[in-house]
């Protein structure tokens, strides 16, 4: 195995599997973004998980608590096609404890009311959706099989973010606006998610060459817009954004600049947040240790015994 | 310290009358809870009716430098195959 044969079966849009040579780029790029999307699906639990307990009804309680085990087992897919490069998924939480590699910012926002989880289901998985559907044909066989087993439990998210939007939206006056401010609060930074403009994102050629990323940034930020206004048409709600504004001419809609220094400040780590998302990662990591050394040694006693 | 557990591929049987599939693995002190973190993460909407977990160092794999000499000579052989074969057009359907 060798670069030429690597570089036929990307020029033939062929899968590159565990086993096959690749460059250290390639893998290092593939490891450091699928760490990062595996990172950003737990951490992700967070923001949500705090509104278990507070859900409205035992159904919205049943629903959420479906949503985040979702999330949690998206990371441990990524995990597992992250470690198929040979970097052991232990080194990887220990990367993210230590903050040496990044989760999404799109979680280190706040969710200070119920209407948050609508807002984040319908805007922040349907960004994610925009933004995995593609990868399900990264040319790294495990990263795109991940991806499709992700997409296939994505829909569910974002349907029943949507769903409580619409009850809100259509209920008092009170949940109404309720739900109007979490639009206001996650239109921007789901916009942003896409990451920073296409002539400020240096990696996106490289990752278009490798068969990793299939469209660039603002092709997929334009696809949220189009497909994502309509729906709050329907819900009544309003985008704020004053430049909002469907353009016959381009059959697309024209939006506004989002705040990027907001988001430099958010990708830097600034705030209370971070350190909040990490403590309550880590805890979790810390406090479960007994049970994973308990395993452990339960684990090697049976196994003596049924040698002896 | 972090205790580290062995990984464990998972095999997933969608439906009787078809075969395990691979799904993907979990990390797990043994088996027997590979087994149950294999259920948690990949039949949570009744994708499977049973499981396999192996421990993933027991899978002895083809080595990718040796696909022309495993499987490259498999490629002239067109006889092989029924296409091969022109029949007149009242038994093609053999
Ligand atoms: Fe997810
Ligand atoms: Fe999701």
């Amino acid at each position: 195995m060798s670069q030429e044969h690597f570089d036929a079966l990307i020029e033939a849009d062929e899968r590159i599997e565990p086993d096959d040579w690749m460059p250290d780029d390639y893998r290092n790029t593939l490891v450091r973004q699928i760490a990062q999307h595996a990172h950003s699906e737990i951490i992700g639990m967070q923001p949500e998980g705090e509104w278990i307990t507070r859900a409205p009804s035992l159904r919205r309680k049943a629903i959420l608590t479906a949503k985040v085990q979702d999330e949690a087992g998206h990371g441990l897919y990524l995990y597992g096609a992250a470690e198929s490069l040979g970097t052991p998924r232990a080194e990887l939480l220990d990367r993210l404890h230590a903050k040496t590699q990044k989760y999404s910012s799109i979680f280190n926002y706040p969710t200070p009311e119920w209407a948050d989880v609508g807002a984040i289901g319908w805007l922040v998985d349907g960004a994610a959706i925009m933004n995995q559907v593609p990868l399900c044909r990264c040319s790294y066989g495990p990263y795109g099989r991940a991806m499709v087993r992700i997409c296939k439990e994505e829909s569910f998210h974002q349907r029943q973010g949507y769903q409580i939007m619409l009850s809100l939206s259509q209920g008092t006056p009170e949940q109404h606006a309720m739900a109007q401010r979490a639009l206001d609060r996650w239109w921007w930074p789901s916009i942003m998610m896409f990451g920073p403009p296409d002539a400020d994102s240096p990696n996106t050629g490289r990752s278009m060459a490798w068969g990793i990323k299939r469209f660039t940034n603002d092709e997929l930020r334009q696809n949220f817009v189009d497909a994502t206004v309509p729906q709050a048409e329907l819900l009544g709600l309003t985008p704020p954004d004053d430049a909002l504004v469907w353009n016959a001419e381009r059959g697309h809609y024209d939006f506004g600049e989002p705040d990027w220094d907001e988001f430099a400040r958010m990708v830097r780590g600034e705030g209370e947040i971070p350190d909040l998302r990490i403590g309550v990662r880590r805890a979790a990591h810390d406090d479960g240790d007994w049970v994973r050394a308990a395993a452990a040694a339960y684990a090697d006693k049976q196994a003596a015994r049924s040698a002896a | 310290m972090s205790t580290v557990f062995p990984q464990w591929e998972v095999f997933v049987r969608a439906r009787r009358g078809l075969d395990h599939q691979h799904a993907g693995s979990v990390h797990a002190p043994d088996g027997e809870t590979a087994l149950r973190a294999a259920r948690d993460l990949f039949t949570r909407r009744q994708e499977g009716v049973s499981l396999w977990v192996v421990p993933s160092t027991e899978i002895v794999a083809s080595d990718p430098a040796d696909v022309d000499a495993l499987f490259g000579p498999a490629a002239d052989k067109a006889y092989r195959f029924p296409t091969n074969y022109d029949l007149p057009p009242d038994v093609d359907h053999m």
